[in-house]
C-alpha cells in the first residue's frame, strides 16, 4: 500500500498562512515555511522578521536589482516595505527571546506528541549547524511547523518521542503536514483537519504517536495550487 | 586631534598576533569585511580563534583564511554554505575546532562581553546537547543555562560610513553583527566604503559611535563574496 500524498507543499503553505492574524509579527523559517508570505489572506497586515536584522521585508527583488546587502536568513536577497526597520543581532534576538514576535513558523525533522521539536540535527557525522533555531523556539509566542508527514524513507515525523537531537522541549503548539493540520496535546497529537480525500486510518497508519479524533475533522479547504 | 584613520587593510591589521581573537562581522556576505579578511591572510597571523556566524563561502573572505589554515578554532552557529568550502574537511579530520553555538545565544555573548557582563542566564537551548554541561538554574519556574561572554583582541567589521571620530554607519542587513563586535574587541577595526572628510557625522543617526571604535580604514569600492565567487575567484 503507497502512502497517501495529501496535500501539496504550496497547499501546506497556504493552510498554515490562514492562521497568520492581522498586524501579526512572524518570523519564517527556510523551505515550505518562506512559502507561506504568499498566502496570507488578503486585508491582513503582517510584519516579517528575519534575524539577520530586519522588519518589514517583502519579496525578492526583480533580477538585477538584488543588493548583497540587502538579504534574509536563507542569505537571499529581499526587499524592504514601508515601515521597514533595520538592526543589530543583539536586537534582533532581543524581539525572539524577549517574546515580542507572535508567531514562528518553522521547519522539522521531528514533533513530538509532548512538543518537543527536533530540527537542527541528523546526528551522524555531518558538520553541526543551529543557526536561529534553538532562540526562536525558545521566545516566539507561537510556534508552528510545517512539514511533510512521513520521511522520504516512509518513517513518520509525528512521533511519540523525539529520537534526533532536541531543538526545543515542549515547544510546538501546531503541526501543518500534506495530511492534515495537527495541534499538540501533550501526550498525542489532535486531528484538527485531514487533506482531502485521506481517511483517518491513513492518516494513524502514517503517525507515530497517539492520535486523537473528536467527530469527524473537516477536511482543508486549500485551493489547488 | 583625535583620527581613527589609518590608511590600508594591511595597516590596519599588521599587529595582529598569533593566536589573537579575532571577531569577524557579517552573516553571509553581507557586512563581510573582505578586504580585511585578505590584508590579514597576507599578514600571516595563525592558531587565530574567530567569532562569526558562519564558517564563510568558496575560497574567498573567511573561507579562504579558514582554508589558508590560520584559523585553529571557530565559534559560530552555522558552518555550511551553498557553495563549497574547506570547513567541513578540517573539522572532520579534526584539523579545526568548533564551538556551536545558537545564534541568538552567540550575539547576547558578544553583547554581554562588549557591556561588562561576564555571563547570563538563557532560555534558549535548556533540555538540548547544546545545553550539556552548563550550569542551569530556575527562574519563576522556568529553566535557563548559563551562557559565558564573549571578548576578543580585535574585531574586523563592514560599515558604509564613517568619521574620523569612528563613528559608524551601516548599510541595510550589512549591520548586522558589526555594533555589537566594536563593543566587545580590544581593538575594533571597521573598513568604510565612505569616509566623511569635515564634519562628523549626524549624532542623531549614528548606529555605532566612535568610542567603540580604535581604527578606520577607507574601501570605496568593497568587494562582494557571491561576484567574487561568480567570478571563480580565490585568495590568495
Amino acid at each position: 500500500m503507497s502512502a497517501p500524498t495529501g496535500l501539496s507543499r504550496k497547499q501546506m503553505a497556504w493552510r498554515a498562512a490562514q492562521d497568520v492574524f492581522d498586524g501579526a509579527y512572524v518570523n519564517l523559517g527556510i523551505g515550505i515555511p518562506e512559502l507561506c508570505a504568499a498566502f496570507v489572506p488578503e486585508g491582513r497586515e503582517v510584519v516579517y522578521h528575519t534575524e539577520n536584522g530586519v522588519l518589514g521585508f517583502g519579496p525578492a527583488p526583480p533580477p538585477g536589482a538584488e543588493d548583497p546587502e540587502l538579504i534574509n536568513a536563507g542569505k537571499k536577497p529581499i526587499t524592504v516595505k514601508p515601515g521597514a526597520a533595520f538592526f543589530h543581532h543583539a536586537d534582533s534576538f532581543a524581539m525572539i527571546r524577549g517574546g515580542h514576535l507572535d508567531i514562528a513558523i518553522l521547519g522539522a525533522m521531528q514533533v513530538a506528541g509532548n512538543g518537543d521539536l527536533a530540527n537542527w540535527s541528523a546526528g551522524g557525522d555531518a558538520v553541526p549547524a543551529v543557526g536561529g533555531a534553538m532562540d526562536l523556539v525558545a521566545g516566539v509566542r507561537r510556534v508552528l511547523v510545517i512539514t511533510e508527514h512521513q520521511t522520504r524513507e516512509g518513517e513518520p515525523k509525528l512521533v511519540a518521542r523525539c529520537t534526533l537531537p532536541l531543538t526545543g522541549v515542549g515547544v510546538v503548539q501546531r503541526v501543518y503536514t500534506n495530511l492534515g493540520v495537527f495541534d499538540v496535546a501533550g501526550d498525542g497529537f489532535v486531528l484538527v483537519e485531514r487533506a482531502p480525500g485521506v481517511t483517518v486510518e491513513a492518516i494513524r497508519a502514517a503517525t507515530g504517536a497517539a492520535l486523537h479524533v473528536h467527530g469527524e475533522p473537516p477536511e482543508v479547504r486549500a485551493p489547488a495550487t | 586631534m583625535i583620527s581613527r584613520l589609518v590608511p590600508t587593510p594591511a595597516a590596519a591589521v599588521a599587529d595582529v598576533p598569533d593566536g589573537a581573537t579575532v571577531m569577524i562581522g557579517g552573516f553571509g556576505e553581507a557586512g563581510s569585511p573582505i578586504e580585511l579578511i585578505h590584508a590579514l591572510i597576507d599578514q600571516g597571523a595563525r592558531e587565530l580563534v574567530v567569532v562569526n556566524n558562519n564558517t564563510g563561502n568558496g575560497r574567498v573572505g573567511l573561507a579562504a583564511l579558514i582554508a589558508a589554515g590560520r584559523v585553529r578554532k571557530m565559534i559560530c552557529s552555522f558552518p555550511r554554505s551553498t557553495t563549497p568550502t574547506q570547513f567541513p574537511e578540517l573539522y572532520r579530520r579534526g584539523a579545526i575546532e568548533l564551538e556551536l553555538v545558537p545564534q541568538g545565544t552567540l550575539a547576547e555573548r558578544i553583547r554581554a562581553g562588549g557591556a561588562g557582563i561576564p555571563a547570563f542566564y538563557t532560555p534558549t537551548s535548556v533540555g538540548t546537547p547544546l545545553a550539556a554541561g552548563k550550569e542551569e538554574r530556575e527562574f519563576d519556574g522556568r529553566r535557563y543555562v548559563l551562557e559565558r561572554a564573549l571578548t576578543a583582541d580585535f574585531a574586523l567589521v563592514k560599515a558604509e560610513r564613517a568619521d574620523r571620530y569612528g563613528n559608524l554607519v551601516y548599510n541595510k542587513s550589512a549591520r548586522n553583527f558589526g555594533p555589537i563586535m566594536c563593543t566587545a574587541a580590544r581593538v575594533a577595526i571597521a573598513q568604510v566604503r565612505d569616509f566623511v572628510e569635515d564634519d562628523g557625522l549626524d549624532p542623531e543617526a549614528i548606529v555605532t559611535p566612535g568610542i567603540f571604535v580604535q581604527r578606520v580604514v577607507p574601501v570605496d569600492a568593497p568587494a562582494y563574496e557571491s561576484r567574487l565567487i561568480a567570478a571563480g575567484a580565490s585568495y590568495p
